[in-house]
């Protein structure tokens, strides 16, 4: 292994930048010119609007324009891009997703009109003096009651406000397997609204050069490519040749930044309208009002186990709330992403689910950090605890028994898991986390008045995102390959221009690795690209742990094609047979004889075309790429979690975390153990931390870091990561993808501990203190009654 | 508009400012020294923290003409001749940063911790930066660049 190579734990290249202040976000870039846009939004859940006044300000000083949803009738909605169908094969019902509403609003913080000003507080000033009059409606909250008799309607399109009601999986033969068993584990549970807070808030600046007829826009994107291409070709801003797209450093995303938005939209829109630069920084509480949430399950779960302790059967229903609108990809966050590994790391025959996606008068609901899988990993982790626990087994021994452990493995729900251990994951995290000197520590605790419980969690997700065909099958409207291209410059230094998006996943130095370890050139020779539609050919983006799975195999297939035509360059050079050049460690050899030419002087002697044929060998060195995987990727592993109760007050301290990871081969891993770091800490979060609140009338009540609580360093401890390996088979590089593992991983391993403390499966996340403390009261009085 | 007068980074700066102006504000937008930013309004996150006459303060909540006369440091100000300072080395070689946003109020905290607490402990660390909100590394690293930074300044 070289030090720059793969595998090695090279220091990021890109951090010179973010160190010293000089990152380059949406926010900290200002045009010639440019006006500034607040948007009004509705302070009504569900409201129609009778009539909006602008006159008065529109004549407020600063103001240069303000837009309602009557001027902006011309421009298309935001769509939704993965069609679901439901049982009886009808596809899936939505309403109009206006970019401004249009004569009805369908959540706090809907899009009524923008005010454009020279300075951004003009245009906030101009906005209070806008009078709009509502005709406020009942609203509909929580997606358990969106079906109800007389609930109010989101959209006049969609009956009893569903989207779809889908399943998957065999029904009759899951019944079978439950009328047959011996034991029954059933668990009613929610998986809680979540807000992805990637702490730069989204920003966006449209600009417009009437010169040339271009559009640009800067925004705080995941994957600049997919935004023109449906602002392109779905929105109709302007066709992708006129529209560029650049995302710059972009601070977070966790999902939240896939999606194509309202305001960036307009911003884009609006400059070529006043032919003036238009930009809007999101105040953290748009944010939270306004940026596609997470999560937001209500699942009733049961497991079926035969007399041997194996599991012969799931079932599952959940209700999947969506918000007022389907953003981007909503609709395949509870179906494909979710309900497909809800078999985990089970040899599970028979299962069977449902799922009921309903509009609700609340912000969207899209994917975040994990989409679906945690949702799922959080459903079955939690089953097979429980099921343990009243079956009178130790709940690692009970997930060995009935741990897949032949691959390949077709689970009834779609996936063909292609390899994994989950043993050896069990059994070193196991060994980690002195699982031993539990009882120990436990007593210990006890001593001293507290409680202290260990929690599992055997999780497996899928990643590599994702085979086109496999995924168009299925409904998704784009295929998901990634693309490179790999220039090799006369002076042997290499640009990568990728599709794949960091924003904060260190590409510009993982990237860099695989092309220092192929071509044997230094790592500060190499730079990464991306982020901008005018550089890149095209791509898809970064979610669901794809960038190394896909987009560095995407880079891997171009070097693959540098390397052969370089070795034909170098048989020039080197006046051999192209057959007999060897290419290892940067240097070109002539098989059996010393004669040989290193990298640099090869890519210089691609580029003096008079030394060769033009008839056999064409100039230059440059080669692109497009990989569409063959499978998707299955990492997987187990976190081990160890709390301490103090019953008096509910709070609850993680004494101990345990991370052992399967992601197939590594190309960094001190940058892979902190995607573990931050993904357990979002898991933490969304535990024992973070919720989302809205009231009965739909407004929301944790709309600020002062309401909604974010993980800080002191609710967090020291994260123990290890590693297992087993390759991927489906892609070059054998790479399984790591970003999402440990937001999937945690959140069952803290309420597994918790409830091992306390004695209760009936708890609800976040497992606050006052929720932790209810639950030991609760439990308390109910063993009195009992005595 | 009242006028302010403040030494940013080495250099003193003045300007007529409309009364609201925040600092945060004054030092992106007149100054463009963008590596300080605004993560969440309420002084919450702590990704605007620079250094006031020494001291650590949320710049997203201080009106620029309170600092008048100050001396400001910000991220851009804190490595000198080309030399990184201690505590952004320590952010580099342990990982301590990720998407890069929190990270020039993370380091201007840290530095700050140290000042007053010389070479704190994981626990204190963590308590001490209560302050500053990181979505990206669950704290893990920043933690160990704390402890290292600080280590590297009083040597």
């Amino acid at each position: 292994m070289s030090a720059t190579g793969i595998g090695a734990s090279v220091r990021r290249k890109e951090d010179q930048r973010f160190i010293t202040g000089k990152g380059q976000y949406t926010d900290d870039i200002n045009r010639e010119g440019q006006t500034h846009a607040y948007f009004l939004r509705s302070p009504h859940a569900h409201a129609n609007i009778k009539s909006i006044d602008t006159k008065a300000a529109s004549h407020m000083p600063g103001v240069v324009a303000i837009f309602t949803g009557a001027d902006t009738t011309a421009v298309g909605g935001l769509i939704c891009g993965w069609m679901i169908h439901s049982k009886d094969g009808s596809p899936m019902k939505s309403g109009p997703h206006p970019v401004l509403a249009q004569g009805k609003v369908r959540y706090v913080g809907d899009h009524v009109a923008v005010v454009i000003a020279e300075t951004l507080a003009q245009a906030k000033d101009a906005a209070e003096a806008i009078k709009v009059d509502y005709d406020v409606l009942p609203a509909v909250v929580v997606a358990a009651k969106a079906q109800d008799k007389g609930a109010a309607l989101v959209h006049a399109e969609v009956p009893n406000n569903r989207v779809y009601d889908w399943h998957i999986g065999d029904k009759a033969a899951t019944e079978a397997a439950f009328k047959a068993a011996k034991h029954v584990t059933k668990l009613d549970i929610t998986n809680n609204r979540l807000v992805p807070n990637p702490m730069e808030p989204r920003a966006a600046i449209g600009d417009y050069d009437s010169g040339t007829d271009i559009q640009t826009l800067y925004t705080t994107s995941q994957n600049p490519h997919v935004a023109r291409l449906v602002l392109s070709a779905f929105i109709g801003i302007a066709p992708e040749h006129k529209l560029r797209v650049i995302a710059p450093d972009v601070g977070g995303g966790f999902g939240a930044k896939i999606f194509i938005y309202a305001e960036e939209t307009v911003c884009v829109w609006a400059a070529k309208k006043i032919n003036r630069p238009v930009k809007w920084t999101a105040d953290r509480t748009e944010e939270f009002l306004a940026i596609a949430h997470g999560r937001d399950h209500q699942t009733h779960a049961e497991m079926a186990v035969d007399g041997d302790g194996k599991i012969t059967g799931l079932r599952v229903k959940t209700v999947a709330n969506m918000g007022a609108y389907l953003s981007t990809f909503a609709s395949s966050v509870p179906t494909y992403l979710y309900a497909t590994l809800l078999s985990g790391q089970y040899n599970i025959p028979n299962i069977y689910a449902e799922v009921d996606a309903v509009f609700t008068n609340t912000a969207p609901v899209d994917a975040y950090r994990g989409a679906g899988r945690p949702e799922a990993a959080f459903v079955i982790e939690r089953l097979v605890e429980v099921t343990a626990r009243q079956l009178g087994m130790d709940p690692a021994a009970f997930r060995k028994k009935n741990f897949i452990n032949k691959f390949p493995h077709q689970t009834p729900v779609i996936m063909m898991y292609d390899a994994g251990d989950f043993k050896a994951s069990l059994n070193k995290a196991m060994e980690m986390a002195d699982v031993k000197g539990f009882g120990k520590r436990k007593r210990d605790s006890a001593r001293k008045g507290k409680l202290r419980g260990l929690g599992y969690s055997a999780y497996i997700e899928a990643c590599g995102i994702a085979p086109s065909q496999a995924v168009g099958s299925l409904g998704a409207g784009v295929g998901l390959w990634e693309s490179a291209e790999v220039r090799v410059n006369p002076v042997g230094t290499v640009e990568v221009l990728t599709g794949s998006h960091s924003h904060g996943q260190g590409h510009e130095t993982t990237f860099a690795q695989l092309v220092s370890h192929r071509l044997g050139i230094p790592i500060d020779n190499v730079s990464i690209v991306h982020g901008d539609t005018d550089k890149v050919q095209f791509g898809m983006g970064t979610y669901g742990s794809r960038s190394g799975a896909v987009g560095m195999s995407a880079i891997s297939k171009a070097l693959d094609k540098v390397e052969a035509k370089a070795k034909k360059v170098a048989a020039h050079v080197l006046e051999a047979a192209e057959a007999d050049i060897d290419f290892k460690d940067g240097k070109f050899t002539v098989k059996g004889t010393d004669k040989s030419v290193d990298f640099g002087t090869v890519a210089l002697n691609a580029y003096i075309a008079h030394k060769f044929n033009p008839q056999e060998l064409e100039p230059g060195l440059k080669e692109g790429s497009f990989y569409d995987p063959t499978n998707f990727t299955f990492p997987a592993g187990c976190h081990i979690c160890e709390v301490e109760i103090d019953p008096e007050t509910g709070v609850t301290t993680i004494a101990k975390w345990t991370a052992v990871d399967d992601f197939g081969n590594v190309i960094n891993p001190m940058i892979v153990e902190g995607q573990v770091h931050g993904g357990v800490a979002q898991g933490i979060g969304q535990a024992m931390l973070e919720g989302t609140v809205y009231d009965k009338d739909g407004q929301l009540l944790t709309a600020s870091y002062m309401d909604y609580t974010m993980p800080r360093a002191d609710d967090l401890p020291s994260i123990q990561v290890g590693m297992t390996v087993t390759e991927c088979p489906s892609n070059p590089l054998g790479i399984k993808g790591c970003g999402e593992a440990g937001a999937i991983a945690a959140p069952p391993a803290v309420i597994n501990a918790i409830t091992d403390a306390i004695g209760t499966e009936a708890i609800t996340m976040p497992a606050s203190p006052q929720v932790v403390w209810a639950a030991i009261q609760k439990q308390m009085k109910s063993a009195k009654a009992a005595e | 508009m009242p006028t302010v007068s403040i030494t940013v980074n080495g250099h003193t700066v003045s300007a007529d400012v409309d009364a609201r102006t925040l600092l945060v504000q004054f030092l992106r937008e007149n100054l463009r020294l963008t590596g300080t930013h605004v993560g969440c309004d309420t002084s919450q996150c702590g990704a605007c923290v620079v250094h006031i006459d020494g001291k650590a303060v949320k710049s997203c909540t201080t009106l620029a003409v309170q600092c008048d006369g100050s001396v400001v440091t910000t991220i851009e100000g804190l490595a000198h001749n080309g030399q990184l300072h201690p505590m952004q080395e320590a952010f580099r070689e342990h990982h301590g940063l990720q998407c890069g946003f929190c990270t020039p109020g993370m380091i201007m905290s840290a530095v700050d911790i140290v000042n007053r607490k010389g070479v704190p402990d994981e626990h204190t660390i963590r308590e001490e930066l209560e302050g500053n909100i990181c979505r990206c590394t669950g704290y893990h690293n920043i933690v160990k660049a704390v402890e290292a930074g600080a280590k590297a300044m009083v040597a």
